[in-house]
């Protein structure tokens, strides 16, 4: 074999191995998707999966004290009348409670909302557990239509003591893009 | 390019003693089409890179003519959106990354004492994958919906929401990977394979030693971008939910594969350029590179580490804290081996015999700008600092201080350094030097007041921005004209000596003393080393 050969098969070695290099690293990108998700898994993140524990301990209803819980309704540029059937109400921490809200569409169309929660203090929103809320799904409303929507909830009984107080407020906008154009 | 045939023509006719292929060659456009001669190749490369560079300075002009007042004058948000992806995929894929493949082509061969690239076949097929994936970049503009707007990271859920203008970019993006994966294949077999008897890995030149690392980043990385984008694919039409968390996937998965990916990506791009001011600087300070074999280890530890810290451009996403303090440390570890690579160009210019001509100018640049965005860097690597600078016009600034001034300005240095030895002519001094200065001072006025942007908080790719910000980006979009039209000069400047420039003398740099320089004629012949030259 002369030494032009030698060369000539010296690089195809070398090709060869430098695109199973290739390959392997494609490859790699795709392991990198089980990997990371076993990373996340021992470090605690994306626990979207986490079967509720947290559940369990919410049927030892704290009797020892009561929290006021007060509701605000709002809409945004949203022709909607929108409002709770009562006002407020007092829970124990780890009582299912249950409250109604009643909205009506005032326009002549069909339209789609979506109601946004928030809350004060703000820090009570991690202690305040929707088990149903209409705020779930958007709510599509024919022309001129009432329909009261409940809220389940339970307030975690490891709410802070300091607070008494907690207003849930929401808020409905409209869903751009949903209504159907005449014709 | 004709006049660059003719220069090639000639010397073909005059030093081809060798009886060859002459006659057989196809002539005009097809000698292009089907040439596998590394330098044919190389210019190719160059000049391709060069028309991307304008046409991705282009949609930067664009850009920065929408930001010169708050408000929208001139193109839509989406349009804008689409600018800022294209620039960048432009910048990086089109136009930088093929540059040095063209610098690799004409001066790999050259510089190790081989005849050619070990498979020229496939060197052709390399570049001809680029002017494909150009095209399928151009026509993401046509197509229902428009190009993507979705930023150069091309991040999901984004991504698999766009129009059919995301899938002609994602298929640019795998021809792009495939070009780079050949050309990096074709590079370290011949730099493995094809030395000239004598010339041991520790006597090639630094540039060589910098491509060989490089290419092995490509190989490593590349596959791993091909990998998300195919990920991002099979999300959008095939019902895979990769990034899709409805379907149980994590959008935050694509930015650890991205980059991945695009950390050793950012070396890629500056490795080269520390190579070609690795021989430029000692060829005007006329002594060696001081600290070659420190130079060597310090280029392959940058090599490493840089697919250890890839999660420094993603603090924000959520983390845990270990997981922080990891990629910061490692962040901050790569600061010792650039620094390393500073003293040592520092030292090699300490008491040296220095002459400034435009390479000179251009590598002195890169070492002064390249170092100040690696200090925006140490900075940006701070994670507690970092969660409030992401995506400000402070990362803009860096990663321009490193791209532009760092791997584009070598670029240049290279192209006026090399010159003489590729066309045989010499450029008009004057008129390089002018294109050193009002480039330096250009860059600087475009992105150094985007630093105090970006510390006050303004957001980047964003179109519009609050009042407060309008005189910076006033400075920045007026800086940013002046350097559109500075590299529009340099290619005149480059016609200029290729239709009229002087002839080279043999060695018009007299501290230049690798092969090319000390074993080759001038202008190098269309063949060179069909014999190996014996290096001592």
């Amino acid at each position: 074999m002369s030494a032009a050969d030698a060369i000539v098969n010296a690089n195809r070695l070398l090709l060869r191995k430098l695109l199973v290099v290739s390959v392997l690293m494609f490859g790699f990108a795709f392991a990198l998707v089980p990997f990371y998700e076993k990373i996340c898994e021992v470090a605690g993140l994306r626990d979207i999966f986490r079967s509720d524990e947290v559940a369990a301990k919410n049927t030892q209803v704290d009797m020892s004290r009561s929290v006021l819980v007060e509701f605000d309704s709002n809409t945004q540029r949203l022709a909607w009348t929108f409002r709770p059937l009562a006002l407020g109400l007092a829970a124990h921490p780890g009582a299912v409670m249950q409250v109604e809200y009643e909205v009506r569409n005032t326009l002549d169309r069909p339209v789609t909302g979506q109601a946004v929660p928030s809350y004060g203090p703000q820090r009570a929103a991690q202690y305040f557990r929707k088990l149903e809320c209409f705020c779930f799904q958007q709510q599509t409303l024919a022309p001129g239509e009432v329909r009261r929507m409940p809220v389940v909830f339970v307030i975690d009984p490891d709410l802070p003591k300091d607070i008494g107080t907690i207003t849930l407020s929401y808020t409905f906008f409209e869903v751009a893009g949903t209504q159907k154009r005449p014709g | 390019m004709s006049a660059a045939l003719d220069t090639h023509g000639k010397a073909h006719d005059g030093h081809d003693d060798h009886g060859d292929h002459g006659h057989h060659t196809p002539t005009g456009f097809m000698r292009w089409v089907t040439t596998t001669n590394h330098k044919d190749i190389g210019t190719m490369y160059l000049w391709f890179s060069f028309a991307m560079f304008l046409f991705g300075g282009a949609m930067a002009m664009i850009i920065r003519a929408e930001l010169f007042q708050p408000g929208m004058q001139i193109v839509t948000p989406e349009f804008f959106n689409s600018m800022t992806t294209y620039h960048g995929l432009v910048m990086v894929f089109g136009a930088i990354m093929p540059a040095f493949v063209g610098f690799a082509n004409w001066q790999i061969p050259m510089m190790i004492g081989a005849p050619d690239m070990a498979f020229p076949r496939m060197n052709n097929w390399s570049f001809w994958l680029l002017p494909p994936a150009a095209i399928l970049l151009v026509a993401s503009f046509l197509v229902p919906g428009g190009g993507a707007g979705v930023g150069w990271t091309m991040y999901a859920p984004l991504t698999t929401q766009m129009g059919p203008g995301m899938d002609l970019t994602i298929f640019a993006v795998h021809i792009l990977g495939m070009s780079s994966i050949m050309g990096s294949i074709n590079i370290i077999t011949t730099i493995l394979n094809l030395r000239a008897p004598g010339m041991t890995l520790m006597k090639m030149p630094l540039f060589v030693w910098t491509w060989l690392i490089t290419a092995y980043l490509l190989v490593a990385s590349m596959p791993v971008l091909a990998g998300a984008v195919t990920m991002t694919l099979t999300d959008r039409h095939f019902g895979t939910s990769f990034f899709n968390a409805a379907g149980g996937g994590d959008p935050v998965l694509y930015q650890h594969i991205f980059w991945f990916f695009g950390h050793p990506e950012v070396y890629i791009i500056a490795i080269p350029a520390f190579g070609v001011v690795s021989q430029v600087i000692p060829a005007f300070s006329r002594k060696p590179l001081f600290g070659y074999a420190s130079m060597v280890y310090a280029t392959s530890s940058i090599a490493i580490l840089s697919f250890m810290v890839w999660a420094h451009h993603m603090y924000v996403v959520g983390m845990p804290v270990a997981g922080q303090l990891y990629f910061m440390y490692a962040t901050m570890l790569i600061a010792v081996p650039t620094g390393v690579k500073v003293f040592n160009w520092v030292a090699t210019m300490w008491k040296g015999s220095l002459t400034f001509e435009t390479p000179m100018l251009f590598a002195l640049g890169f070492l002064f700008l390249f170092t100040l965005g690696g200090f925006t860097g140490l900075v940006l690597a701070m994670t507690v600092v970092d969660v409030q600078l992401q995506d400000t016009y402070y990362v803009v600034a860096h990663f321009h201080y490193v791209m532009v001034a760092g791997a584009l300005f070598s670029a240049f240095a290279g192209v006026y350094f090399w010159f003489p030895k590729w066309t045989g002519k010499m450029y008009d001094e004057t008129l390089g030097k002018w294109h050193f200065w009002l480039s330096i001072i250009f860059f600087n006025v475009t992105f150094f007041v985007q630093h105090f942007l970006g510390l006050a908080g303004m957001p980047r790719r964003i179109p519009d921005y609050a009042l407060q910000f309008t005189e910076f980006n006033q400075i920045s979009s007026i800086g940013a004209f002046g350097f559109g039209l500075s590299q529009v000069f340099f290619l005149y400047i480059i016609i200029k000596a290729i239709r009229s420039g002087e002839k080279a003398p043999q060695l018009p740099w007299d501290g230049a003393d690798t092969l090319e320089w000390t074993h080759l004629p001038t202008p190098a012949p269309y063949h060179t080393f069909e014999n190996p030259p014996t290096v001592k």
